[in-house]
């Protein structure tokens, strides 16, 4: 049998940090053919980026150590070569593209610049690199590439900015793509674009793919064979139909398990529930750009109604304007029977207690230099009416267990807590005003899928004590399809569509909703399969 | 971008007026120039005509607007000492220090950047730790010692330059080796932490994957990028030179507008106390307006 064309053997890489030796990968190993697509799949910190950055020399030593193992790449070790080597490897041989394309292409350089320099680097000619790159461009499906090539990565939407890394990665030609994270950053609908781009151009050059991704949904659709890791170790390795169909490691069944999107949908609230928030006809313009386009709907007590659409389709402004963390342009929203927008400051004041807002990020939302405690208790010191001084400890206390934490954590800072962790803290914060409702913005979605589900568990396990009512936004569908009572869809900032989740799910009436629900991807690799052979049936019968 | 100078224009110009008139009120503040200009033992008769030859015996008030006329035809009056135009005096030294920030401030830009680049590459290696130790001497050091020391050394003890004054090449190199210390220290380590953080910025490791070399990663990807926040402190520099070193041309016996600014307020020579200050400020301002259209230049993402 012929070597692999990469091969990982028994790889370890160690990172030196503050608290002593990390190990992120341990013993690793995996294999990779010319034409073959192989996932490593894994959660964050599970080692899954370090031996695509040992493979490229992106590991940065210090701090990182590769302690043990042999990179072949054509049965010659990585490891081995002189740095040059190397340099002419990457890129040339071995490309890569990254998960967030706007901070991974050179702000100030125009995009064609950035395309040719892949060639100069590598010794073509200025002229032939630049005419490649018009070639490269037209491939990937960027409009008016003749005068695009000078434009600065800025100026592309987030699609197109992947389009453009691809572009790159693929002008020499390279026998492996490594793909990390390639489509995370991208909405639904743009991500199918982009994995069925790669596939055509893997068809059409047989380069092998590796795809880094914490979702199994990408596995299911572009993966052959998947490689699972867990807190640096290869916890399982297979086809991707096999390991999705018998996963053998009780980390990898979890993993399977949490994946959203197969529960029961719920059920209507029953009539004659109180409405908590009567919004109508509320609108945002900046300029003549219309951010929000009278957006009406409602939300009864005790519910949750998912906003769900695309990036720019107006779901933040509508929760900012809310808020009125941006002032609305037009349109009137009743919460409590009183009108959001033309209440006098004062009693605005009062009523924010009323409704909170949990963030996307809660490593960011967190202020880092504030406790715990200091930041669940500023609530009580913003609204002093709520409770004395001296039972603030007692009722941090009490918040923080309601989340699933320990007490005695309330002396630590947000950066000793993981992910999932602190958005526990940012819920604690706004639970600490006894709100009616929570705006959650993306409030899941920077988490992994195992933790999602912690957190989505517990602001259900909340409702039903509280009586807490959600306007949840959020792109990712099959959450929203386990979470939501109600579903609200939007589109360039309006609301096309809205009804009960069991409604837009099995019957969308709108073209947008019914392309938002296909592209959103099945773990079950036999489910992509069938329906991407349903795709290239449809496809050709267009021809 | 017309309309951004257009907009920048009417701001300096009201900062400008501002500038005057605080100016011409506080150094009048100081005291009357009769007193200083004419002997002790002056009659009072001529001590009158003095005052009425130049104005003095007006309201102050009507002194000032008599004075924003002039500045309007950019006449500032003649200058009681020299007995010449205030502005002549004012640009013949404007023109030295000009040519002193110039040379400065380039040599002090080319090398910052340079070693602070190769320095941040490198980060806690041998080449960042001796340009971190030395760029922290020359930023604490104060001026008005190095240029004496470098007197006694250089001048004095191995006779190599100069010791003051203007002529010959030599004449410049002690003003501008000890005006380059301090700026180049500053800078250097702007530069370095600036390039520290470029470096280690997502687009460098795509550079990296795509094979390019190091040299354009540091120049090229990186540097351009580090370069915003190290033209705010060029420009704050080389503003602090513009207005003439006081210190440095005072020691070197250097014509140039600080020198003339600190003999003229001692003098009470008003008209090229507020001369000088207007040239000055001026030639800020243009300079704070190269500086916005360089980060424009520098960063496509800035468009006015």
């Amino acid at each position: 049998m012929a070597a692999p064309l990469l091969e990982i053997r028994d790889l370890s890489v160690d990172f030196h940090t503050a608290q002593g030796n990390l190990h992120a990968v341990r013993n690793v190993s995996w294999h990779l053919d010319r034409g073959e697509t192989l996932a490593i799949l894994g959660e964050s910190g599970s080692g899954k980026s370090v031996s695509a950055s040992a493979i490229m020399n992106l590991i940065d030593c210090p701090p990182g150590r590769i302690a043990s193992g042999e990179i072949l790449f054509e049965g010659r070790d990585l490891l081995k070569m002189s740095g040059e080597e190397r340099r002419r490897i990457n890129g040339k041989r071995i490309a890569m593209i990254f998960q967030d394309p706007l901070s991974h292409l050179n702000p100030v350089y125009t995009v064609g610049f950035q395309i040719a320099e892949m060639m100069t680097a590598h010794g073509l000619p200025k002229a032939e690199a630049r005419a490649r790159t018009l070639e490269l461009l037209e491939r990937v499906g960027i409009p008016d590439f003749r005068t695009r090539i000078d434009a600065y990565p800025h100026q592309f939407s987030g699609g197109q900015r992947q389009r453009l890394m691809i572009a790159m990665a693929l002008a020499l030609k390279p026998d492996i793509l490594i793909a990390d994270e390639p489509t995370t950053a991208l909405d639904v609908t743009v991500q199918a674009q982009i994995l069925a781009l790669l596939e055509e151009l893997q068809n059409e050059t047989g380069m092998g793919l590796l795809l880094i991704t914490h979702d199994l949904g990408v596995v299911a659709e572009v993966a052959d064979r998947v490689v699972v890791m867990n807190s640096g170790q290869i916890v399982e390795t297979g086809s991707a139909a096999e390991v999705y169909r018998s996963p053998h490691h009780p980390y990898t069944k979890k993993l399977i398990a949490a994946v959203p999107g197969t529960g029961a949908m719920a059920d209507p609230l029953k009539t004659g529930v109180e409405v908590l928030l009567d919004v109508k006809g509320f609108s945002k313009h900046y300029g003549d750009f219309v951010a929000l386009d009278g957006a009406t709907l409602s939300v009864l007590s005790g519910e949750t109604v998912a906003i769900v659409g695309e990036s720019g389709s107006g779901k933040s402004t509508l929760a900012r304007a809310l808020l009125r963390l941006t002032e609305p342009t037009s349109g009137e929203a009743c919460f409590g029977g009183r009108d959001l927008v033309t209440i006098p400051p004062k009693e605005l004041f009062a009523l924010r207690r009323e409704i909170q807002m949990v963030f996307q990020d809660p490593s960011q939302s967190l202020n880092p230099r504030m406790t715990v405690f200091e930041i669940v208790a500023e609530a009580f010191a913003i609204h002093p009416e709520i409770l004395p001084r001296a039972q603030w400890k007692d009722r941090v206390c009490e918040l923080l267990e309601q989340v699933g934490l320990d007490a005695s954590h309330m002396r630590r800072y947000p950066h000793q807590f993981s992910g999932g962790q602190r958005q526990r803290i940012a819920i604690a914060r706004a639970l600490a005003l006894q709100p009616k409702l929570i705006i959650c913005d993306e409030a899941v979605s920077a988490l992994d899928v195992s933790i999602q589900a912690q957190v989505i568990a517990l602001l259900r396990s909340l409702q039903d004590a509280l009586g807490l009512s959600y306007l949840f936004i959020a792109h990712d569908l099959p959450l929203v399809r386990d979470f939501a009572h109600r579903v609200v869809v939007m589109q360039g900032g309006r609301i096309v569509e809205q009804g009960p989740v069991a409604r837009i799910f099995d019957a969308p009436r709108e073209a947008y909703t019914r392309n938002l629900i296909a592209a959103s991807l099945s773990p079950d690799p036999e489910i992509q399969a069938a329906r991407r052979a349903g795709r290239r049936l449809h496809a050709e019968a267009g021809r | 971008m017309i309309s951004f100078l257009g907009k920048r224009a009417v701001a300096s110009a009201v900062s400008l007026i501002g500038l005057i008139v605080l100016v011409f009120f506080l150094s009048r503040l100081t005291g009357d120039p009769t007193n200083l200009y004419l002997p002790v033992d002056a009659s009072l008769e001529s001590r009158a005509r003095f005052r009425e030859i130049n104005g003095l015996d007006d309201p102050l008030i009507v002194q000032f607007f008599r004075y924003a006329g002039d500045i309007i035809r950019l006449d500032f009056g003649v200058s009681v000492r020299r007995g010449e135009p205030a502005i002549d005096a004012v640009l013949r030294a404007f023109e030295w220090t000009l040519w002193l920030a110039v040379i400065t401030m380039t040599l002090v830009t080319a090398a910052a950047i340079l070693v602070g680049a190769l320095a941040a590459f490198r980060v806690g290696g041998v080449f960042d730790r001796i340009a971190t130790f030395f760029s922290l001497i020359g930023a604490s050091a104060p001026d008005f010692w190095i240029a004496i020391v470098a007197i006694v050394v250089f001048s004095v003890t191995f006779g190599w330059v100069p010791t003051s004054g203007t002529g010959t090449v030599m004449h410049w190199i002690l003003p501008v080796a000890v005006l380059f210390i301090r700026p180049f220290g500053l800078i250097l380590q702007v530069v370095r932490g600036s390039m520290i953080s470029t470096l280690s910025s997502a687009y460098v490791k795509t550079a990296r994957a795509k094979g390019v070399k190091n040299r354009p990663i540091i120049f090229v990807h990186a540097l351009r990028n580090a370069m915003l926040p190290v033209i705010t402190v060029i420009g704050d520099q080389a503003a602090a030179l513009l207005n003439g070193a006081v210190v440095v041309e005072t020691i070197f016996g250097f014509p140039g507008v600080g020198k003339l600014m600190i003999d003229s307020i001692l003098q009470r020579d008003f008209t090229v106390v507020l001369a000088a200050i207007f040239v000055t400020a001026v030639a800020i301002f243009l300079m704070n307006i190269l500086i916005d259209i360089l980060y424009a230049v520098l960063d496509p993402r800035i468009r006015y």
